[in-house]
């Protein structure tokens, strides 16, 4: 495969394919915790870092998996050891930055086994990038998530003051304004690749 | 729910409708939206996901006397991954062209929120026969919500269905639907659809209720 630059890796992950409104990764913490900007916020610091350890987890995993020839063992040893090294890290920050975890905490066990960042796993596999390149492509989907929730977290602050008719309460307006959001995005695509 | 001892058609149905896993629970929604741009890949996505929730149901209703408490999740997640694997690797060589277009959101079942809450909540209190008919009636309203938003998705965004031509008079294809926004669209949609009929049927109840406590 041809080398990408880290910028367009990073572009492409953030706004051309962004995971949440292009790929549908990380739906159910996008309409779950996207009601309020603060907590968006806090929930985007969280997946940044989740993301960045995904990454690299994965990254060697692939690694012992070739040199076993066991590609067969993808799914079950990726989804353990990202979800156990989550874990391992959450009890280091509790240990070393009592004010980090305050902030991240409760968000840590919920996306350990979040869409977003097992998509973000398979894919840098599929795409055969190297450690660097995989690092940036997690920055970058991390960027685009936040970016995503912070954006419909911001519209969604402002719906709750609107007045909705009864059926469009809840998750009917928050679809619509995903989709409108969606297509915003769409108008990235000559960006990149 | 696993106090009282309902029978097994209850179970069934209460996936279906009640207890929707798409429409009512938001359970599950990535691959809804993702991979519902046509009627066929809707449907394999919803087969794909059924096989691992009647699977891992029924795993681990069997064996809830075993795991402990601590480890579950973790067990769980064992359980699950295995049978995604055994799917991935089923349709791989059932239909290659058919694995191209479900992408990796075959391996991305494991982290469908619904399978591990229904493992959670359902399974490992139940007893196995319960357990299937959950993941049956479960797996049938995911596959229902499914080809629901995939046959919306199909006829507007390129005039087909199941790859026949629909329109064979010309029509101006709807492309937003094709896009991931028409994802969105179409779940909303049909969420409108559903959030209007429950509406409904709770005023009759109530109606109902009204006339029962007037006479």
């Amino acid at each position: 495969m041809k080398d990408p630059g880290y910028w367009s890796v990073f572009l492409n992950a953030a706004l051309v394919n962004n995971f949440v409104l292009a790929y549908f990764l990380g739906i159910c913490p996008f309409f779950g915790v996207s009601a309020k900007l603060e907590t968006a916020v806090r929930m985007s610091g969280a997946v940044t870092f989740v993301m960045l350890v995904a990454s690299m987890c994965a990254f060697g995993i692939n690694l012992v998996l070739e040199a076993i020839d066991a590609p067969y063992l993808r799914i079950i040893s990726y989804i353990l050891v990202i979800s156990s090294a989550v874990q391992l890290v959450e009890m280091l920050l509790r240990k070393l930055s009592p004010p980090t975890f305050k902030a991240l905490g409760i968000f840590l066990p919920l996306i350990t086994t979040n869409c977003a960042i097992f998509g973000l796993a398979l894919f840098q596999t599929n795409k055969g990038y190297g450690f660097t390149q995989a690092i940036v492509y997690a920055l970058g989907a991390a960027a685009g998530f936040a970016l995503a929730l912070v954006l419909m977290a911001g519209v969604r602050e402002k719906l709750d003051l609107a007045d909705v008719p009864e059926i469009f309460k809840g998750t009917a307006a928050a679809l619509i304004v995903a989709g409108i959001l969606s297509m915003g995005f769409m108008g990235f695509a000559g960006l990149g690749r | 729910m696993g106090k009282k001892q309902s029978n097994s058609t209850d179970e069934f149905v209460k996936g279906l409708w009640r207890d929707n896993p798409v429409f009512i629970q938001m359970l599950g929604l990535c691959p809804a939206l993702a991979v519902s741009n046509t009627a066929i890949n809707a449907l394999a996505m919803g087969a794909a996901t059924t096989f691992v929730l009647v699977m891992a149901g029924l795993s681990v209703s069997l064996l809830r006397n075993f795991i402990p408490r601590e480890a579950r999740i973790v067990s769980y997640i064992c359980i699950i991954a295995t049978f995604v694997t055994c799917v991935d690797y089923a349709i791989m060589a059932i239909s290659i062209e058919l694995h191209r277009a479900l992408g990796a959101f075959i391996a991305l079942i494991v982290v469908n929120c619904l399978i591990l809450g229904r493992s959670e909540a359902f399974a490992s209190k139940n007893r196995p026969a319960l357990a299937v008919m959950d993941g049956l009636g479960m797996g049938a309203g995911f596959t229902a919500a499914l080809f629901f938003i995939g046959v919306m998705r199909e006829v507007l965004g390129s005039g087909t269905l199941f790859g026949v031509d629909l329109f064979p008079g010309g029509f101006q294809t709807w492309t937003v639907m094709v896009l991931p926004s028409g994802g969105f669209f179409a779940m909303a949609i049909w969420l409108l659809l559903v959030n209007r009929i429950r509406q409904y049927q709770a005023e009759a109840e109530k109606r109902a209720g009204e006339q029962e406590a007037a006479s």
